[in-house]
């Protein structure tokens, strides 16, 4: 099979809309199809990254535990915008999986290596 | 060159889908390919053959429908998505004991390994969505 | 790359975003069409990126909106049959939902 970079794309946060939890069900899909899979979290998609959601009161699934299993997967280049951090009031510590942080401007040179981006 | 559309919003909520149709046209006047054009989130009711909308204004599905039977295009609508939101097709019905199909013509369920094929196979991959 | 943005940018910061991450097209469809007013919040945002980047507006939208008469300068009004080409011509594009 060809192996094609797929980079997916999240800038929204999550629980408020289903886009974060379906992504994730297409980076494994991508994974599975042995494809060149990477992730970038901007804007309000690095909250999706944080540490700790605990869903119980709102009965929506906590996607927490699917960081940790993209290993598996061999998914593990998860870049994060730095800024969009700042903007928010995060650090890496404060995400539940080991990141690189980068700037915009090295996401948009990431973005522009790949084959296919998919937004989500 | 070849292209596949990702469309991500159902119909008239959002103008994606319009946008999405009209794209697709344009491809094909181009004398380009579609290899796909797949469905996802609340794309999927893009597929649901029971939507009337008032007879002045463009019927979304229909024109979906027409446009694959017209030019042999592949609607793939995924199945997960499908699935939470209520489209159905036979094998669903009976998978899932439901009471009932409602998938327009023109399209087919399938899983989300036919959007990573479709990335595969194709030059452009063009998302349209909210 | 070519950036497709469909959202106003008085709703989203995807314009802003995407003008962050480097160089390339900007296609302005839907909403996104709202970037490319004169005289609007946003021209000095686009004027100013408009050495990187090579902005585009879809016509059958800024006429929806009733601003095709006041499109910014610098901002190229194109048809689908653009929209078609600016993507052909670009190795990838990213849509800024």
């Amino acid at each position: 099979m060809t192996t094609k970079k797929f980079m997916m794309v999240n800038r929204k946060a999550p629980y408020g809309t289903i886009y974060a939890w379906e992504a994730l069900e297409v980076v494994l899909i991508a994974a599975a199809f042995e494809q060149d899979v990477s992730l970038a979290f901007l804007d309000d998609g690095v909250f999706q990254l944080k540490k700790g959601h605990n869903t119980k009161g709102i009965e929506l699934k906590a996607f927490e535990k699917t960081w940790g299993a993209l290993e598996d997967y061999d998914v593990t280049k998860l870049y994060v915008d730095g800024d969009s951090l700042k903007e928010r009031g995060l650090t890496a510590d404060d995400l539940a999986v080991p990141v690189e942080v980068l700037s915009r401007a090295d996401i948009g040179k990431l973005m522009e290596e790949q084959d296919v981006l998919l937004s989500f | 060159m070849k292209f596949s559309i990702l469309v991500s919003e159902g119909p008239y909520t959002h103008q994606s889908s319009d946008t999405a149709y009209q794209f697709a046209k344009a491809v094909l006047a181009k004398g380009h390919e579609i290899f796909r054009i797949f469905f996802y989130h609340d794309g999927v009711n893009n597929a649901t053959r029971l939507t009337t909308p008032p007879q002045d204004d463009r019927n979304i599905v229909n024109r979906w429908s027409k446009l694959a039977e017209e030019n042999n295009l592949d609607l793939v609508v995924c199945v997960a998505a499908a699935q939470r939101r209520g489209i159905v097709d036979e094998g669903e019905m009976k998978r899932n004991g439901k009471d009932a199909t409602n998938l327009a013509p023109g399209f087919r369920i399938s899983g989300l390994g036919q959007l990573i094929e479709a990335g595969i196979q194709s030059d452009r991959l063009v998302v349209f969505g909210d | 790359m070519l950036h497709i943005i469909n959202k106003s940018p008085y709703d989203r910061p995807a314009l802003e975003t995407a003008l962050a991450t480097g160089e390339g097209s900007i296609l302005l469809i839907e909403d996104g069409v709202y970037a490319a007013v004169k005289g609007g919040a946003e021209e000095s945002k686009v004027k100013g990126a408009q050495g990187k980047f090579k902005f585009y507006a879809l016509n059958v939208d800024l006429d929806a909106r009733g601003i095709a008469d006041r499109v910014m300068d610098g901002v190229t009004v194109v048809d689908y049959a653009g929209f078609v080409d600016l993507v052909a011509e670009n190795k990838t594009c990213q849509s800024w939902l």
